[in-house]
């Protein structure tokens, strides 16, 4: 076992690595309350909350209250089918069916194909799509394609496809860090007392995994909602807010940015803390329910 | 068995794989085929030609040993892959193990392992941006530096640089090395640290012969991790490098904004190809299905 110095050596570098982590987030969150005459760098120019107004007015072109509710719809959607389909494959690949090993590694090879590439083809994709709908009611003649149709891209079709091609395989590799950990018995025990499969599963599996399932919605909203590689060229029209943001960077010169920064950040900060809740509550009930020893119940 | 309970994982799986075929298969399957297509100003030809991929290495060899564009990007990549690899497993290897097993209430890990992971799921950009205070021309560290008196001039090439990109890197990249070789190193049976202690092993030993072995698989994977997200990088380098460092992502991202997909394709499949490579040879050394 580690020796007593080189706990104390390994000891500070931990919290050196705490500070590289949180440190530079500190600075923007104190420079957001910059005074109105403030700079983007130290030293403080008062104490205000004129930055954060100046956002509530608007940061120019840009209409950051859209993107940001287009990135909410976005990453809730984007949770949701995260947690069902995550949850639903990770039930098939309890046992190998066929095909289970290519689905394997096509999840494996979408977490490490560049997104760049993803992206690329997602907006190929689409880009085809719409030219042979296009050509397709110019030869049928229908009317609302040739006068009305633009394109099939969007926050809701590619965007969303690009994002789950990233969001999904964490979904499955958590489930199967929870199945390998499940033990089969407490469902033996539930078909031993007369439960059939959807019974089984509603009543003994579900509940045992509840407090992953959070899990799996935590990294289901947050990585759609800071998601910016692979939705970057195929989300169409209208971009989300950390594609607005990455914009700003360039063109943004006063403090507002660190604002709109403090938000973001403050956003993902309650996501995270209300799953770390929610697992408590469900895993403390489970607790509080799993035994009536000592409850003098006949 | 009967033959709807047969049907059942398939039925289960079926909507999961239907979304990495229609948003990951095909869209692949496109890039490969569209990477051989003609192009003009407004539209894409279907074509078999090959002159997206030597336009790509357009004059290479012709100007040897000059590097050309291509190359000169390629190099300038590869050593950012190189110095966020090096840079994140040593820290995320030291952090692991501090983690692993210097701390020895379970409560308490898992508290320190969240305060490590918590900023994962926050926004990437923002985690770049907030740089800019400490390390611009007026930041803090400019500013400390020369109240000290070791510089005069501010230091220029602490933001917008390569310096700050890797940092960056190194910033946002660390905790995917941290987390399996974590996982790696909760697997290892602590008699056999004991069993080197006892044989007489010293410290620097038994790291070397008993935990690094025994880690391989943890540190794999997050160099695969690392690795790959760093080669198809465009955004830090973009936003950390002032848009004025070239890489292979970006040559990627320009030429689609110029709607020269084909072109954009080509260099996509290039960028894979070198990725799998790397890959590949990763994987010989482990099965990562064995390590979840």
């Amino acid at each position: 076992m580690a020796s007593r110095s080189t706990k104390i050596w390994l000891g500070i570098f931990f919290a050196l690595f705490i500070a590289f982590l949180y440190g530079p987030m500190l600075t923007i969150f104190v420079l957001s309350f910059q005074g109105p005459q403030g700079g983007l760098t130290f030293p403080m120019n008062g104490f205000s909350t004129h930055w954060f107004q100046t956002l509530w007015e608007g940061m120019g072109v840009v209409d950051i209250g859209r993107a940001f509710r287009r990135s909410i719809a976005l990453g809730l959607v984007v949770m949701v089918i995260t947690v069902v389909l995550g949850l639903m494959a990770g039930l098939a690949f309890r046992k190998p069916f066929k095909g289970s090993g290519a689905l394997f590694y096509i999840t494996v090879a979408s977490l490490i194909v560049p997104s760049i590439v993803v992206s690329l083809g997602v907006a190929l994709q689409f880009r085809l799509m719409d030219e042979a709908l296009k050509a397709f009611g110019q030869k049928h003649e229908i009317e609302w394609i040739v006068q009305e149709f633009t394109t099939t891209m969007g926050l809701f079709s590619s965007g969303m496809g690009a994002q789950l091609t990233w969001t999904l395989p964490f979904g499955l590799l958590i489930m199967f860090a929870v199945f390998n950990r499940f033990d089969p018995s407490y469902e033996e025990a539930a078909r031993d007392l007369g439960a059939g499969p959807w019974a089984t599963f509603r009543e003994a599996v579900l509940p045992i995994i509840a407090p992953s399932l959070v899990g799996v919605a935590l990294f289901g909203f947050t990585l759609s909602y800071d998601e910016l590689a692979r939705s970057s060229q195929a989300i169409g029209g209208l971009n989300t807010l950390p594609l607005e943001l990455r914009g700003l960077t360039t063109t943004v010169t006063d403090p507002s940015i660190y604002a709109l920064g403090t938000l973001t950040t403050a956003v993902s900060f309650v996501v995270i803390a209300i799953s770390l809740l929610v697992a408590w509550l469900i895993r403390r009930r489970r607790l509080g329910h799993g035994s009536d020893a000592g409850k003098g119940l006949v | 068995m009967s033959i709807k309970n047969r049907a059942v994982p398939y039925l289960l799986a079926a909507p999961y794989a239907l979304v990495f075929a229609f948003f990951f298969l095909i869209p692949l399957i496109l890039v490969v085929v569209v990477s051989f297509w003609d192009y003009t100003e407004y539209s894409i030809i279907p074509d078999f030609i090959t002159t997206n991929y030597t336009d790509a290495f357009y004059g290479c060899i012709s100007k040897l040993p000059e590097l050309c564009t291509a190359f000169a990007t390629y190099i300038s990549t590869f050593k950012f892959v190189f110095l966020t690899w090096i840079l994140t497993l040593i820290i995320g290897f030291a952090v692991a193990y501090y983690l692993a097993f210097c701390i020895n209430t379970l409560s308490i890990q898992i508290a320190l392992f969240l305060l490590c992971t918590i900023p994962f799921w926050t926004s990437n950009v923002i985690r770049m941006i907030s740089w800019i205070p400490l390390l611009g021309r007026n930041g803090l560290v400019n500013q400390t530096l020369q109240s000290l008196g070791l510089t005069t001039e501010p230091v220029d090439w602490l933001l917008y640089s390569g310096f700050s990109v890797t940092l960056a890197f190194v910033h946002l990249y660390t905790l995917f090395m941290v987390v399996p070789i974590f996982n790696s190193m909760m697997r290892i049976d602590r008699s056999v640290l004991e069993a080197a202690y006892d044989a007489g092993a010293s410290g620097w030993q038994t790291l070397w012969n008993v935990i690094i072995p025994l880690c391989k698989p943890g540190i794999a994977i997050g160099s695969i991790f690392v690795i790959t997200i760093v080669m198809g990088d465009f955004i830090t380098i973009g936003v950390m490098g002032g848009q004025q460092i070239a890489s292979i992502g970006k040559i990627i991202q320009v030429e689609m904004s110029y709607l020269q997909f084909p072109s954009a394709a080509a260099n996509a499949v290039i960028l894979l190809a070198l990725t799998l490579l790397i890959i590949v040879a990763m994987t010989r050394i482990v099965d990562v299905r064995r390590e979840l």
